[in-house]
């Protein structure tokens, strides 16, 4: 490759300084307010904390019952993370390695819920959920398992899009020596086409995770104070007489470390399904 | 590589089998309720009916005369929140993507640290929503707040209240472009990535300046990952709930009520949820004549070149 003239390079240094400032200094805001002390959110906004503390990190569990929330959002982000990969790996398989009638309408009828929006089923959803349990006596409404039904569905479009993109590159011939070897379809998924499709189900999980750790919307009607999330109980730091912002910048950066990290280590392989998926 | 079990397996239920797990999951959680919504929406169902919703008393097109009637409150209410809706989307897909689109050519070369940069730019996309939501409230909240230290700072004034009236709405296209444009900029570094680095060196040696490589090579590569990803932007934005939601409490300025907020009030907090429910069909109406056209606009493209 050629060396790029000067102006490019001054051009390049300029472009990524103003979105690397835009990007960051929100992120710095978020940072030294976590350690800032509760005078110091108070007053006029400073760039530095006049003191460092990490007083913020021990108070915020006792100022909201974080702790809960936080157990809530891991229960439910996991199980629906978990039960949206499993489902997708199943219907990706039926995608990418057979031909039946029904399968184009399937695709398009899968990234179509995409388009729905949320509002519209908000309500019936949470009146079929209350339904269910008056008529089973299975409670649905309020509860974590009403949530991580509802929440392993918003992920597995996208899951099973990118998934027959990864299972789609793995050659047929593996297939065909499984089969051979006597191993019906279940076990050519489970011995040749999984192990192959590792960093897309990595990939997926992440996703899958950050949709549910993430939502607001659902969570804000479907929960009680016993399966209360995350992304409604960080709301409750605001509505005290005084907003603690150093604790909710502290608990924001404590529930945001994780997603943040697990989605930086395999964003790369979210790349790569998405290149497959999007030039079939 | 399809034929394979075609022809081999004889049981041609395997394919549904494997499929019906996330059929039933999306008919419970998607297409029901929605069908759900559809009949709710010729009902006249509030507060009275909720507990045998079943009995709600039929209302036939009176909750969609009553949102079109843009004389009236109700109708003049939605049409504007339409309209801020329609304006926060356009505005924030046109921004999200041409940073976007801007960072994954900047960063097409490779350089020492480019993996930091990167990984940099993608953050903000990784955040919780109301994690962003609560850095930006904490940013423009008050007249002492950070926004307005680093505009009086840069001489620009400040003391503005960018969580009320007019300024809303500014507030919330930076915010939403701020967590959605590194999704733009991942979905568009995915598509250069098929570009086989060789042909830019070729076209250099044939004297092809950046913008030319940039005309001829890159975009045509580009434009499907593009186009889906112009759509899906503009789906996210004019559906999104979260992020007025978080920003604004319950007051939300008008300046910046969008349709699904609009939605949410006029049905939990009046509990007509008739009514909402024809707000929310009319909106699913308007995706879905977007989303023919885009698909029709495509495929004609496609047919023609």
């Amino acid at each position: 490759m050629r060396r790029e003239p000067r102006w490019t390079t001054a051009v390049r240094i300029a472009g990524l300084g103003a979105l690397g400032a835009f990007t960051a200094v929100p992120l710095y805001v978020m940072v030294t307010t976590a350690v800032k002390p509760l005078d110091d959110v108070q007053d006029t906004f400073t760039w530095l904390p006049s003191r460092v503390t990490f007083r913020p990190f021990i108070t915020m569990w006792s100022t909201v019952d974080l702790a809960e929330y936080f157990a809530n959002s891991v229960v439910v982000a996991s199980s629906a993370a978990v039960l949206s990969v499993l489902i997708a790996i199943f219907a990706a398989y039926a995608v990418s390695r057979y031909r039946f009638p029904g399968r184009n309408l399937f695709r398009v009828a899968v990234l179509s819920t995409q388009m729905f929006p949320g509002i519209l089923f908000l309500l019936p959803l949470y009146l079929m959920y209350a339904s269910i349990g008056q008529a089973t006596g299975v409670l649905v409404q309020g509860s974590r398992t009403g949530l991580v039904i509802t929440y392993l569905t918003f992920s597995l479009p996208f899951s099973i899009w990118m998934l027959v993109g990864y299972f789609d590159t793995v050659p047929a011939e593996l297939d065909e020596a499984a089969l051979i070897d006597g191993a019906g379809p279940l076990g050519t998924l489970l011995r040749v086409v999984l192990p192959a499709a590792k960093p897309g189900i990595a990939a997926v999980t992440i996703y899958a995770f950050m949709t549910a750790w993430g939502e607001t919307l659902f969570a804000s009607i479907m929960t009680d104070s016993n399966s209360r999330t995350l992304a409604v109980g960080l709301r409750e730091y605001s509505t005290e007489s005084s907003v603690y912002w150093n604790e909710v910048m502290a608990a924001s950066l404590t529930v945001s470390v994780p997603v943040v990290i697990g989605f930086l280590l395999l964003q790369r392989y979210l790349v790569r399904g998405l290149t497959a998926g999007a030039l079939r | 590589m399809a034929v394979l079990h075609q022809r081999r397996s004889r049981a041609w239920t395997a394919p549904y089998l494997l499929l019906a797990p996330a059929l039933v999951f999306e008919l419970l959680v998607h297409v029901v309720p929605m069908l759900g919504g559809l009949w709710m929406s010729f009902r006249e169902l509030n507060q009275f009916f909720l507990r045998s919703w079943v009995s709600a008393p039929p209302a036939g097109l009176g909750n969609y005369r009553f949102a079109v009637d843009f004389d009236g409150a109700v109708g003049a209410e939605l049409l504007r929140s339409f309209s801020v809706t329609a304006a926060f989307s356009l505005l924030t897909v046109v921004f999200s993507f041409g940073l976007g689109l801007g960072a994954a050519l900047l960063l097409q070369r490779p350089f020492r640290g480019r993996f930091l940069v990167r990984g940099l730019f993608l953050v903000p996309y990784a955040l919780p929503i109301y994690t962003a939501a609560m850095i930006w409230k904490f940013m423009l909240d008050r007249s002492d707040g950070v926004v307005n230290a680093a505009l009086s700072g840069a001489g620009l004034g400040g003391g503005n209240f960018w969580l009320l009236g007019g300024n809303a709405f500014l507030s919330l296209v930076v915010t939403a472009v701020w967590r959605l444009w590194p999704f733009a900029f991942l979905a568009l570094t995915a598509g250069m990535q098929s570009v086989p680095g060789d042909l830019y060196d070729a076209a250099e040696c044939d004297g092809a300046g950046p913008w030319q490589r940039f005309r001829f090579i890159t975009l045509p590569v580009l434009r499907p990952v593009a186009q889906v990803l112009a759509l899906v932007l503009f789906l996210w934005t004019f559906n999104d709930f979260n992020l007025p939601y978080m920003l604004f409490d319950q007051s939300v300025p008008s300046a910046a009520n969008l349709v699904s907020v609009h939605v949410y009030q006029s049905s939990f907090l009046t509990w007509n949820f008739g009514l909402g429910s024809a707000m929310s069909t009319l909106l699913l109406l308007f995706l879905l004549a977007v989303v023919l056209l885009f698909l029709a606009a495509t495929s004609w493209r496609r047919r023609a070149s």
